[in-house]
């Protein structure tokens, strides 16, 4: 039986809902919100994609990501309180 | 036996980041929503992460999943409680129906005292 | 020094070989590997190693390990709960919440431990912290207020873990 299909299918769905919050969410947070979930539900994509193509770089990827999307929700969250990005 | 069992990590992993972002969507306001999706997301993503160690087992993938896994469980939450406290501090207002918020009231008092 | 030098240096080493991984079947790539990863780590060591942990020498010692071991099931049961609570919360129809940010005290005083009970209580059964203050206060946001108190709050939540956290990291 095929359950690679339905993996992503699932994650995909999951996708386009943090996609809904990034769109209407209602203040600025709330889209941070949707951008740094869709960051992690992307490295779980890419662990996906190593197992099922059996090309091991995607799994570089996704550790390449998850740090990238730490760095930038950081970033966000300090514009946000109206400090610096050098505190 | 190892791909059955991988299968499995993969599909509760799955099922729970679609919860996760199921709250996402429905929860009414910002905290309880980076709270119900940090969690979910955070565990199911780790549970991918382990399903494709326990498939491939002792090799250079695994070992980049496993830093991977490190990597989510520490950055995760604390981008969560960075977001919260700005989120705080710029002025988002918590949900109407909640029960009290000793922060604002701590944060209140401080200024009073700085006056 | 040059005790915490070495420590910061095995620290950097031990993730290369991660990294890298290199006790795959191609001896000539394995050796290189191992090589290649030693002035690598010195490099770090020697840019970036004041940045980090203040004292690396508790690297060295054992007993924290088989606490840290002991915290890990631990760690895992709470996580899951947490996960099958708010996976309960989000599906059924009403939405049982509460929310309401508590504030709780705990006794940590080190940099690492304090963070790394701020992340186990925000992946643990419907709590979030959201800030720390200098006197050992912490605000979390609660998705189910059960009490407003802040001794009763601390006991219900930051316990279970204080009692590990502090034998790993103080």
């Amino acid at each position: 039986m095929e359950l690679m299909p339905v993996y992503f299918g699932i994650l995909l769905i999951s996708s386009f809902l943090c996609l809904y919050r990034i769109g209407h969410g209602p203040t600025v947070p709330d889209r941070i919100v949707g951008t740094d979930i869709l960051g992690i539900v992307v490295v779980g994509f890419s662990a996906l994609m190593a197992l099922s193509t059996g090309q091991d770089f995607y799994i570089t990827v996704g550790l390449a990501w998850t740090l990238l999307s730490f760095i930038g929700t950081l970033a966000l969250a300090k514009f946000l309180e109206g400090r610096g990005f050098d505190e | 036996m190892s791909e059955i069992l991988g299968n499995i990590l993969i599909g509760i992993g799955a099922l729970f980041v679609l919860f996760g972002t199921v709250g996402l969507v429905r929860l009414p306001d910002l905290y309880n929503r980076l709270q119900a999706a940090t969690k979910c997301a955070t565990l199911g993503t780790c549970s991918i992460l382990l399903g494709v160690i326990v498939n491939r087992g002792l090799s250079a993938v695994s070992m980049k999943a496993l830093l991977c896994i490190i990597f989510i469980l520490l950055t995760s939450p604390t981008a969560a409680h960075a977001l919260a406290r700005a989120a705080h501090i710029s002025g988002v207002k918590l949900w109407n129906k909640s029960v009290c918020d000793q922060y604002a009231e701590d944060n209140d008092r401080k200024e009073e005292t700085t006056k | 020094m040059a005790r915490k030098f070495f420590s910061y240096f095995c620290i950097s080493y031990l993730f290369w070989l991660l990294l890298y991984w290199p006790f795959g079947v191609d001896r000539i790539a394995s050796l290189q590997g191992l090589l290649v990863g030693v002035p690598v780590a010195f490099l770090v060591t020697l840019l970036f190693g004041g940045v980090f942990a203040r004292q690396p020498e508790k690297i060295f010692q054992a007993k924290r390990y088989f606490w840290f071991l002991y915290y890990v099931p631990v760690f895992i049961y709470y996580c899951v709960l947490a996960n099958l609570d708010v996976a309960y919360r989000v599906l059924s129809p009403e939405m049982p919440i509460n929310p309401g940010i508590v504030k709780v005290k705990t006794s940590l005083r080190s940099r690492s431990g304090l963070t790394a009970l701020a992340n186990s209580i925000t992946l643990t059964p419907g709590t979030m912290s959201v800030d720390l203050t200098e006197d050992g206060y912490i605000y979390i946001h609660w998705i189910n207020v059960q009490t407003q108190d802040v001794e009763k709050a601390s006991e219900l939540i930051v316990r279970p873990f204080e009692k590990i956290l502090k034998r790993i990291f103080e």
